[in-house]
């Protein structure tokens, strides 16, 4: 997966989890739960979506390095 | 229309889900309405046959008024004959389903009038983006959603909107004919549209109502987004009812306030342990533990949890457990998760997360929002240490968790840091005393120390 997709898939499973909430507004360094005001029961949501997308286990240790904008498209895209 | 929390005093009917002569069953959902905090699913709680909708789509009406009658026995309506046209004064939406059938009727089966709400509840969709397909005059029901769990998002309503062809057989059942509909022409002159400039998309090329809408909208000036408007005036509505409901609170409840510290480490080792074997979607969080901790505890102070009514406290037997939950655009609401004190911490998580995903898109139900006995509040997990309640009235407790963090634990003369969680409870003077408020959290605690237990 590219970096350009990675942003894709993130921007569509945050707009089912969060509809009103804007990946454009977190800030470099911001963590999602923070900049979005997700709860643990979104950004849980925010990680089953990209499991779902990706096939990909995301296994607990790797929820902080999901819970930035950078970190998460790394993820994604050198995993998947 | 039923009460949807207490703070509600009118609800608007945004869509109908039934039609006269539809037989419906107990839980069916039958019509979405709007409150001033959210959209609500309003479910029927009776078996029978659909007569009459007295309230038409659009419409706004008071707390207890009646919105369609129902007759307990088979459907009276001979088959063929017309169910009676909805009075006026009508928006120009329904006037355009004036076949009678709403649009997304005919994609159930005319031999099983029994299950008219089953293509609807395949889409799931967002206040959001049933907005902007009611805009481009799209019935979001009857799309094929591709987000997740079969949702309809936007990128599929503006499909559909450039594959007219696609939704248009719907409306070719509407039995329009000719080459512009009477009502499209009347739109048309009204919206300063050019009809002869228009392609049409009906049956032999009839310019339909949706041609002249989208070609209203494609006019338009991008600013004037009416939505926005509505969305500030919703915004509004919204702080008034809270602030109604609050002030009421504040006024008729003596509240007491308590706190309790509790180290979470057995928990939060637990759960660590608990997530190791499971597959993200089958994960726990610590809010899972902290709310069946409260229900199973606030079964044992029933003082906490039911109803003061009319001078007296009625206890409620089951634990409805209200959930509050924060709103993207504003507000809070809090709707229930029923016998939340029987259920297995799977059950629970599944549910919290199907509630709190509902909420966030307005798709909750209105048994949901109608009896929760008493109100929990995980406002922690967005960084605040602790929580100093409001009750919902006619609720008499709520009880409010921090933020889970390390801090400085001294026990048996050591000193160390442990994961924490301060615990706290606003309960009503008139049914309880800070005795029996403590023994409740003294029992959440308790409960929280054997996770394995919950």
């Amino acid at each position: 997966m590219t970096s350009d997709e990675a942003l894709v898939l993130m921007r569509s499973v945050l707009r089912q989890v969060a509809p009103e909430a804007d990946l454009d507004e977190v800030g470099e360094g911001e963590t999602l739960q923070e900049a979005l005001d997700l709860d643990s029961i979104d950004f849980l949501n925010f990680v089953i979506g990209l499991a779902e997308a990706t096939g990909l286990e995301m296994p607990e240790r790797d929820y902080d390095q999901l819970s930035t904008v950078a970190g998460c498209v790394h993820y994604l895209s050198t995993s998947h | 229309m039923p009460s949807l929390g207490a703070d509600m005093e009118a609800g608007k009917v945004t869509q109908w889900l039934v039609k006269p002569g539809d037989q419906v069953h107990r839980g069916d959902i039958v019509a979405v309405v709007e409150t001033e905090k959210s959209t609500i699913e309003v479910e029927i709680f009776e078996n029978g046959t659909i007569d009459e909708l007295v309230v038409a789509e659009g419409e706004r009406v008071p707390v207890g008024a009646v919105l369609a009658r129902l007759s307990a026995r088979g459907p009276e309506l001979v088959p063929g004959e017309a169910p009676p046209a909805p009075a006026p004064p009508l928006p120009p939406e329904s006037v355009a389903h004036e076949g009678g059938r709403r649009p997304s009727t005919p994609v159930a089966p005319p031999s099983a009038p029994t299950h008219p709400l089953e293509a609807h509840h395949a889409a799931v969709v967002s206040p959001l983006v049933r907005h902007l397909a009611e805009q481009l005059g799209i019935d979001p029901g009857v799309l094929s959603g591709t987000g997740p769990g079969g949702t309809v998002t936007r990128a599929d309503v503006e499909r559909a909107v450039g594959a007219p062809r696609e939704v248009e057989p719907l409306r070719a059942q509407t039995g329009r004919r000719g080459p512009s509909s009477p009502f499209a022409r009347r739109l048309s002159s009204e919206l300063g549209i050019d009809l002869a400039a228009l392609r049409g998309t009906g049956p032999r090329g009839a310019v339909t109502e949706k041609d002249v809408r989208l070609a209203a909208l494609a006019a338009r000036p991008k600013e004037t987004t009416p939505q926005e408007a509505t969305n500030e005036d919703r915004q509004a509505a919204m702080r008034r009812a809270i602030g109604a409901l609050m002030a009421r609170s504040k006024r008729e409840i003596p509240h007491y306030y308590l706190s309790t510290t509790i180290d979470l480490s057995a928990a939060a080792s637990w759960l660590e342990q608990a997530n190791l074997e499971r597959p993200v979607a089958d994960r726990l969080v610590m809010a899972t533990l902290l709310f069946s901790a409260t229900a199973r505890a606030v079964k044992r102070v029933p003082e906490m949890n039911g109803f003061f009514i009319d001078g007296n406290f009625v206890p409620s037997g089951a634990v409805h457990l209200g959930v509050a939950v924060s709103q993207r655009t504003g507000g809070v609401i809090a709707p229930a998760i029923h016998d939340a004190e029987r259920l297995e911490l799977e059950e629970l998580m599944t549910r919290l997360t199907d509630l709190v995903k509902r909420a966030r898109v307005g798709r909750l139900r209105s048994s949901e929002m109608s009896d929760p006995t008493i109100t929990v509040t995980n406002l922690g997990d967005l960084g605040v240490d602790e929580v100093f309640g409001v009750i919902y009235p006619p609720q008499v407790a709520l009880v409010g968790f921090g933020r889970m963090k390390e801090r400085p634990w001294a026990e048996g003369g050591v000193l160390g840091a442990r994961p924490c969680v301060v615990v706290t409870l606003a309960a009503d003077h008139r049914v309880s005393d800070g005795m029996r408020g403590g023994r409740f959290l003294t029992e959440i605690d308790h409960l929280l120390q054997e996770p394995g237990k919950l």
